[in-house]
């Protein structure tokens, strides 16, 4: 074959595998950001906390990466519902959630970055699992496992969570406050407990997600600088909140930027993210899948 | 901040811009354009005469400190306070700046205040287009866009050598500036009358109809644009404003060090304080900025000499968090009357 179209192939197919990180990523962000409405531009930051606390626990009992990453999960969890009960007492049931709620996530993400940094110090932290150096072959295309396990952890995680929304009470009850939390009320449900709970699974998968992350890439306190336009972008272009558009973009998202990195240079693959995300934003707000307003 | 604020969020909202013009107008005392410049000059003054009586060059690197804080808060505060939109990118337009000098001293060899001048001509475009892409949305998508201006600016500098690319840029510092006692003297100086210049433009801009019709668009931009107010026009203006200011607080930032890379242009530091500074000290009014750039710039360089610099930043986190949640009006919140 054509070593310019091989290239192009393995591309496209590690860059599917890419995707399946950046749909764990912005998984918890669809719920969070598009379900409950509450701009958590903390999440990659949370992300990349999971993502020290896989090394630390899984270098300590030698555990595999992605198994602490959904053992830990549960913990993340309590994190979250503790990070909502903070933000629904001082700004949601005030109504200043917009300007001083927006301060407030973007506080807790810099102290995340910064405790990281004096915990951990800056430099970039590792756990391979024992597969990381294992690489199938399908002819002339490259599946490594170091991608491909996390992408199919991502993948059962974002299908459970999809079920979960669709068949349990609890989480049609998600959905339903995503669009009317006064008539949840008249069904007698309490919308800030759903919300709460809903919160709690947006935090525990950015644990999930940042199990996934640390075997892909070694991880520093400031990766997740990088991931906020990245999830965010996904998620808008997926059309909020849409678990299926989510997944969708994050795939798209993926291709585009592994295909530029390989050929245009690794360098450049954060502008061509970012300016997608910004046309998006100027054109087709409501995402490439959304309806429109 | 305005009486209005106090309505709870549950009232019908239609008339709160009303109320804000009205209370802006009725509360404002008459704007004192002269004694407020005349006070400015002379605080300036003093801080410099002062400076030099106590002779430490150290004097002058902490006061530039602050004073590029008292810019970048006050720029932020434009958009922030008066109109409620959250800039996060605030470190971008900085950057925008600081490499917009770095580039026309390469290409024409002009000095630091060209520099100045072009850098506000650069950002403000910059804040101008930014504005024009995203304001049609919902704040908070606006607040997203500036985020990610700033990674694909970086970006962009990363990848241009002309500039010095990833390696950073340096530029050689004279060691005297004639009037001047020493170069450190002479970057304070230019500071602090970019600092009066910010803070006396930023008051100006709450003194006047452009203040006044952002403040409607903060309390509700939907009523205040049925009242007449031409809200995206406004905020227009008003991201051009901060965009520029922003980039202005940057431009002296490679003379000042002499020497400038990506990673410390775009530190994430400049956008978490341009934050912080308007909101703990009381945001939308043109004190508030100058009251938390002074405070917590003042307590960064405390801190950052006895302590630790990433401490010293996590404070800074901690206090944000802290003060919007307990006192969302800041420190002049706590002086003015609740009505």
């Amino acid at each position: 074959m054509d070593p310019d179209l091989v290239l192009l192939l393995n591309g496209i197919v590690s860059g599917l595998l890419l995707g399946g990180l950046y749909a764990a990523a912005a998984s918890g962000l669809a719920v969070s950001f598009g379900m409950l409405d509450i701009v958590n531009i903390a999440h990659p930051a949370l992300m990349v906390m999971g993502a020290f606390t896989v090394v630390l626990i899984g270098t300590t009992l030698g555990l595999d990466p992605l198994l602490v990453a959904v053992l830990q999960a549960p913990l993340f969890y309590l994190l979250g519902i503790a990070i909502y009960g903070v933000y629904h007492h001082f700004f949601e049931r005030r109504g200043e959630e917009a300007l001083q709620g927006l301060a407030f996530f973007f506080g807790v993400m810099f102290i995340i970055e910064v405790g990281l940094v004096m915990g951990f110090g800056p430099e970039q932290r590792f756990l391979d699992p024992p597969y990381a150096f294992t690489t199938l072959r399908l002819g002339e295309i490259d599946l490594p496992l170091r991608m491909l396990a996390p992408a199919l952890l991502a993948l059962a995680a974002l299908g459970l969570l999809y079920l979960y929304l669709r068949r349990s009470f609890t989480g049609l009850a998600i959905a339903a406050v995503a669009q009317d939390a006064e008539a949840l009320r008249l069904m007698a449900v309490d919308p800030v407990r759903i919300k709460r709970l809903a919160f709690g699974i947006s935090v525990a998968l950015a644990s999930i997600a940042g199990g996934a992350l640390v075997v892909v890439q070694p991880v520093e306190p400031s990766s997740g600088q990088i991931f906020i336009g990245r999830v965010f972008a996904i998620c808008i272009m997926g059309g909020m909140a849409s678990l299926p558009g989510c997944l969708i973009a994050a795939l798209l998202f993926g291709v585009v930027e592994n295909v530029t990195a390989t050929f245009y240079g690794p360098s450049w693959s954060p502008a061509v993210a970012f300016g997608w995300l910004l046309l998006v934003l100027a054109f087709r707000p409501q995402g490439l899948f959304g309806k429109a307003a | 901040m305005s009486a209005t604020e106090d309505h709870v969020a549950g009232r019908p909202a239609i008339d709160r811009p009303a109320a804000a013009l009205a209370t802006a107008s009725r509360v404002a005392p008459p704007p004192r354009h002269l004694l407020f410049w005349l006070a400015a000059a002379g605080l300036g003054a003093a801080l410099v005469v002062g400076l030099r009586m106590i002779g430490n060059e150290y004097g002058y690197f902490a006061g530039y400190f602050i004073l590029q804080y008292i810019v970048l808060a006050s720029a932020w505060n434009i958009l922030g306070g008066y109109a409620g939109y959250v800039n996060f990118g605030a470190a971008g337009f900085m950057a925008a700046g600081a490499y917009t000098a770095i580039a026309l001293r390469k290409a024409t060899g002009l000095d630091l205040l060209p520099g100045i001048v072009a850098a506000a001509a650069v950002a403000g475009l910059l804040g101008l287009g930014t504005g024009y892409l995203t304001l049609r949305l919902r704040g908070v998508f606006f607040s997203i866009a500036t985020l990610c201006l700033a990674v694909v600016l970086q970006t962009l500098v990363v990848n241009w050598d002309y500039v010095g690319g990833s390696r950073g840029a340096y530029i050689v510092r004279p060691r005297e500036v004639p009037p001047f006692v020493s170069y450190g003297e002479y970057m304070f100086v230019v500071m602090l009358v970019l600092a009066i210049l910010a803070v006396g433009i930023s008051r100006t801009v709450e003194l006047t109809r452009l203040g006044r019709g952002l403040q409607a668009i903060r309390d509700n931009e939907r009523a205040a644009e049925a009242m007449g107010v031409p809200t995206l026009r406004l905020k227009l203006i008003a991201t051009t404003l901060c965009g520029a200011l922003m980039g202005v607080a940057g431009a002296p930032l490679p003379y000042y060090s002499g020497y400038l890379n990506p990673e410390a242009a775009f530190s994430l530091a400049y956008a978490v304080n341009a934050i912080a500074m308007p909101l703990i000290g009381g945001a939308g009014s043109w004190l508030g900025p100058v009251i938390g750039a002074v405070l917590l710039g003042g307590l960064q360089q405390a801190a950052t000499v006895t302590i630790s610099s990433a401490l010293n930043l996590w404070i800074v986190g901690w206090m944000l968090v802290i003060f919007v949640a307990v006192a969302p009006r800041g420190i002049l919140g706590w002086f003015r009357k609740r009505t």
